[in-house]
């Protein structure tokens, strides 16, 4: 199906030359992309307190390697408690993220929503607002009712910055829904709690959990508006630990870190993935 | 279409009586206050949470009361002030030396000096220490005399001119100093002297540098999205993981990256010094700099440019392209016209929102930027936390955020906000 | 509006919360430079404060500055007891009221009586601080860069022809303007005469200018050993304890060059409202008497600023290293060394700092 992509036997010598060089550049894209992620981990294993590969871990010695930072990183009482705050932030930031997302999003694919551009704009505004405005304008609100030094605080402005991604893939699984479907079940006797339940849930139930994965993520990954409200180490959240790290005393130990992080990721994205194939085979379209 | 069939049921009523075109009306109207009312949790919750506090944020761009709260008498008398090539008459004078026993004994003339020296270098001082003595001034005649004799700026018209133009709550002085602009003593508005000239030359170089990113995320995203999109489905699905991935990984942890691959004893010097491209002494310095920012946001970005084009590309039938072929056209013309400006919309909405992304970015060039890859965000930064200028910090964010919003309103009408995909 | 935001969040967020409750003792928060300084309070204060009282203290870092004390005072809504600040920022802190009295009169006298008053170094104590360092800023090299002929005066940290490498230099007007002046020719007591007009500021500028391209700046104190170890830079402008504490315990061969130190004071100062007001008042008298400062100055080379605790600061802590010579007060370190003017930099940061970002960013 594809023209520069695949090669017909009868392309011109220019043809062929093109195409090895196609598939070199994206080649080369991907490696861009991918091995700055991907070198951290050997590195991270790394026996001597450096960022570079020793000369004993090319040729593969055993002693050049270690997990010495993976126990720095876990015998930290600092890291550790951070690990504890980003978790507690990331689920409740999550939870609250989803709830109000996606009632917002049900709200606003309904046919009589007035004035959907306007509200839908302003719902995802705040993935598209310089994140240091909003660090800011939250500092001296925070400050001035007293919620700056609390993980309260930051779970309520990591929700704000994470219902964007719930409202938009719920409303992703929501276009195409059938309106009808609600008003059959109501004329079958349910109530709405019911409708929603056996009707919408069911439905919608993948584009919410890739709404709340993405909210997760957001949140464990935010630091700029934890900087500003989060003045002690009580608060500090896995990456304003890094940030302190990789600003003062950048020490292997942030590698390991940033290993676990990746392994993190990509246990999400793995879930990501699983969840838009099953979506896909429930609206009955087979996965192409 | 409801609205069509109630055009058409003119005259009809429903079996209690009302006619039928009210009843539809209210049907609608209670349908709408159920949807909003789905929508007004969040919309609340945003209101307090995220724009309430960036408006209060930006008020202080505009609005500073610490001179006309802290020097209420100065203030006033400042009316008396008509000549304006002259310094202030004696009521001036004396209503500033109540004011100052006040703020003295108050413990707030570090902040009427602090507000001051903002606005005009170097007079903070003759606040504090003309202060320190005022409670010692018995039986003065002249408080013209004694501050002047005092501290001889006292005597000076550009300090009084400052004092009187930070005695308006609101102004724009702020959005002045922002632009690199400020109030020459006649009260026009002149360039500062270039050597503090800092502010346009920031924004010109935010813009260049967001527009760069914006090109090279192109550049390298447009090639593997139609990779992607023309490779069967089994093979660009496993291929995309090479672009989610770095999606869903922590911004630090690229960063991080970045700066052990591009360090001065990073991984990229020790392969060119192992290749002898370079000597061990003659390692290139890659971070710390524009170039270093420019790659790290390059990559950090390419996946907000890789997903919309992906998935407009995925929607171009390649008969266009058969069709073009078979017509005659060359290979690559056929691509350039029937291929490529099919691809537009997803340009665009790429294009945008990477644009927009870069604009505001803050992170990745306060770790890795240096001294030439900072960028506004990070003077933003600057001034509220280090230098507490807060008012100067929220005209530079008022700025910064104009430019997004726009853009944003560009975006909705270009590409519209519901279009927005994430993967 | 703040109660109607309170009650609705508390009801949701309410969980988060019942772990953190739990904590029964309240601890001081006591806020630092962080790295190996922190370390020395740590050692030599908390540990010790800890133990008498059974108060524990929590240990925040940060960078330096007035943003985060004021933030907190002017929100009414103080996190943070004490806080170790610069001489500048504890006069100006007092100034705008946003740090709490402090009496000297109540501090502990020497142990051979004399009053604090006396004791401790002239110009330590202020309205709402008390002093416990003397520290400077000084330039360092790594030896091993420079094999034959070694950088001795201010003026060779600017020669970049005679030491070629990298430099390092602290992100900020501050110290620098000064360090330029110097290597310019101006003597030390000059400095600030100079700087005060507009053509010393510019000739300052001027001999910045001639190493900028080849300077990265740090921002963290922690940043300049780490610097010189990775070979980032071959010279660069330190707190002198941190390069001390690279040598004494991670034996690098780097040298201090004192030609041209400038030297301030690091204070202990209470914000206005502190959460543990007493508790913290405590503290700072409880660390500022004469063994805790001698204390301190066995695990970091900076000056104690009382007089009775030089005679007892031995060794660096567990070995045979003597810390007299390491002081920046020592007499042959002390030769052409410049103290940091507070009041200039107090009037003219604002001013200065614009005028720096704005080079930096030429």
């Amino acid at each position: 199906m594809s023209v520069l992509t695949t090669l017909p036997s009868y392309a011109s010598p220019i043809e062929k030359i093109w195409y090895v060089l196609f598939r070199v550049l994206c080649g080369c894209v991907f490696l861009f992309l991918i091995a700055p992620i991907l070198i951290i981990i050997p590195l991270s294993f790394n026996a001597e307190p450096y960022f570079t590969f020793t000369h004993e871990m090319l040729t593969l010695h055993a002693s050049a390697f270690s997990t010495r930072w993976y126990h720095l990183f876990l015998n930290d009482a600092r890291w550790m408690q951070s690990v504890e705050n980003s978790i507690i932030v990331a689920f409740f930031a999550t939870l609250l993220a989803t709830v109000l997302g996606t009632l917002a999003a049900l709200g606003l694919s309904r046919s009589h929503m007035p004035a959907r551009t306007f509200i839908m704009s302003v719902l995802i505004s705040p993935m598209v607002v310089p994140l240091i405005i909003t660090a800011a304008g939250i500092y001296f609100f925070y400050a001035s009712v007293g919620l700056t030094g609390s993980l309260l605080g930051i779970i309520l402005a990591h929700t704000a910055l994470g219902t964007p991604f719930v409202v938009i893939t719920v409303t992703a699984t929501l276009i195409g829904f059938d309106q009808s479907l609600i008003r059959a079940s109501a004329m079958l006797g349910a109530n709405p709690a019911t409708t929603f339940r056996k009707v919408i849930m069911p439905l919608i139930l993948p584009g919410v959990i890739s709404g709340a994965l993405f909210a997760f993520v957001t949140s464990f990954d935010e630091v700029v508006v934890v900087l500003f409200i989060a003045p002690n180490p009580e608060q500090y959240t896995i990456p304003r630990q890094m940030w302190s790290g990789i600003r003062e005393q950048i020490s292997p130990a942030i590698l390991a870190v940033a290993t676990c992080l990746i392994v993190v990721s990509i246990a999400l994205m793995t879930v990501l993935e699983l969840l838009r194939r099953r979506s896909e085979r429930l609206r009955g379209m087979t996965p192409q | 279409m409801a609205q069509a069939t109630i055009d058409e049921l003119q005259g009809l009523t429903t079996a209690d009586g009302t006619p039928l075109r009210r009843a539809l009306h209210r049907a609608e109207r209670r349908a709408k206050i159920r949807a909003f009312l789905l929508v007004t949790p969040l919309l609340v919750f945003l209101a307090v949470t995220f724009i309430y506090p960036i408006a209060q944020m930006l008020w202080r761009s505009i609005y500073d009361d610490t001179i006309v709260t802290l020097l209420p008498n100065t203030v006033t008398a400042f009316k008396d002030w008509t000549d304006r090539d002259q310094l202030p008459p004696e009521s001036v004078f004396a209503a500033f030396a109540v004011d100052m026993k006040q703020t003295r004994e108050d413990r707030t003339i570090g902040q009427v000096a602090t507000r001051v020296n903002f606005e005009e270098g170097g007079l903070r001082s003759i606040f504090t220490r003309t202060a320190r003595h005022i409670d010692d001034a018995k039986n003065v005649t002249s408080w013209r005399d004694w501050f002047i004799q005092e501290n001889p700026d006292w005597g000076k018209l550009n300090t009084w001119a400052t004092i009187e133009r930070l005695g308006h709550a609101y102004s724009i002085l702020q959005y002045l100093a922002a632009t690199d602009r400020q109030y020459d003593d006649h009260g026009n508005i002149v360039m500062a002297p270039e050597e503090t000239q800092i502010y346009v030359p920031i924004f010109i170089r935010t813009l260049w540098m967001s527009l760069l990113v914006t090109l090279l995320t192109l550049l390298l995203g447009y090639p593997i999205s139609y990779f992607l999109a023309t490779l069967p489905i089994r093979t660009s699905n496993l291929l995309m993981i090479m672009v989610l991935l770095p999606f869903w990984t922590s911004l630090l942890v690229r960063t991080t990256s970045w700066i052990v691959i591009l360090g001065k004893e990073g991984v990229l010097n020790d392969i060119l010094v192992w290749l002898g491209l370079i000597s061990d002494d003659g390692r290139i310095q890659m971070i710390y700099n524009q170039t270093g920012t420019l790659v790290a946001m390059t990559q950090i970005l390419l996946p907000f440019m890789v997903l919309p084009l992906y998935s407009v590309m995925k929607t171009i039938s390649p008969s266009y392209m058969r069709a073009a072929m078979s017509l005659g056209a060359p290979r690559f013309l056929a691509f350039w016209k029937v291929y490529a400006p099919n691809t537009l919309p997803g340009v665009g909405a790429g294009a945008l929102l990477v644009f927009i992304l870069s604009i505001g970015y803050y992170i990745t060039p306060a770790l890795v930027g240096g001294r030439t890859g900072q960028m506004i965000s990070n003077f933003i930064a600057f001034h509220m936390q280090k230098s507490l200028n807060w008012g100067l910090a929220a005209a530079l964010g008022g700025i910064l955020l104009a430019g997004v919003l726009l853009l944003y309103a560009l975006y909705n009408r270009l590409v519209g906000v519901e279009k927005l995909s994430l993967g | 509006m703040s109660n109607l935001l309170k009650t609705t969040v508390l009801a949701v967020g309410l969980a988060a919360f019942v772990a953190g409750a739990a904590k029964a003792a309240e601890p001081l928060t006591v806020v630092s430079w962080g790295g190996a300084y922190t370390k020395s309070q740590v050692e030599a204060y908390h540990k010790p404060f800890t133990k008498k009282t059974g108060i524990p203290i929590v240990s925040a870092d940060y960078n330096g500055g007035l943003a985060e004390i004021k933030a907190q005072v002017e929100a009414n809504n103080v996190t943070w007891d004490v806080v170790d600040v610069e001489l500048s920022d504890a006069v100006r802190g007092c100034d705008e009221g946003l740090l709490e009295p402090i009496d000297s009169s109540m501090l502990p006298p020497a142990p051979d009586g004399t009053p604090a008053r006396q004791d401790f170094l002239p110009g330590t104590l202020t309205d709402c601080s008390v002093a416990t360092i003397v520290w400077s800023t000084i330039y360092a090299y790594d030896a091993t860069k420079f094999p034959g002929e070694k950088p001795k005066t201010i003026a060779d940290f600017f020669d970049t022809k005679k030491f070629p490498g990298k430099r390092a230099m602290r992100k900020g007007p501050k110290v620098n303007l000064e360090f330029a002046l110097m290597a310019d020719g101006v003597p030390a007591d000059k400095v600030y005469q100079v700087l005060s007009t507009p053509e010393g500021v510019d000739r300052a500028f001027k001999k910045l200018d001639t190493i900028k391209k080849d300077v990265i700046w740090w921002e963290a104190g922690a940043q300049p050993p780490q610097m010189l170890a990775d070979g980032e830079v071959a010279m660069t402008t330190a707190y002198n304890g941190r390069i001390f504490n690279a040598v004494a315990s991670e034996k690098k061969p780097f040298v201090i060059v004192w030609d041209g130190q400038v030297w301030d004071l690091d204070l202990w100062v209470i914000p206005k409202g502190a959460p543990h007001a007493k508790e913290a008042l405590d503290f700072v008298k409880f660390s500022t008497d004469t063994q805790r400062l001698a204390d301190q100055a066995s695990w970091i080379s900076y000056g104690p600023a009382r007089k009775s605790s030089v005679p007892l600061i031995g060794n660096f802590h567990d070995s045979d290293m003597k810390m007299g010579p390491n002081m920046p007060t020592s007499p042959d370190n002390f030769k052409n060394a410049l103290q940091n003017d507070f009041e200039f930099w107090a009037d003219y940061q604002d001013q200065l700092n614009e005028r720096f970002a704005a080079w930096l960013a030429q």
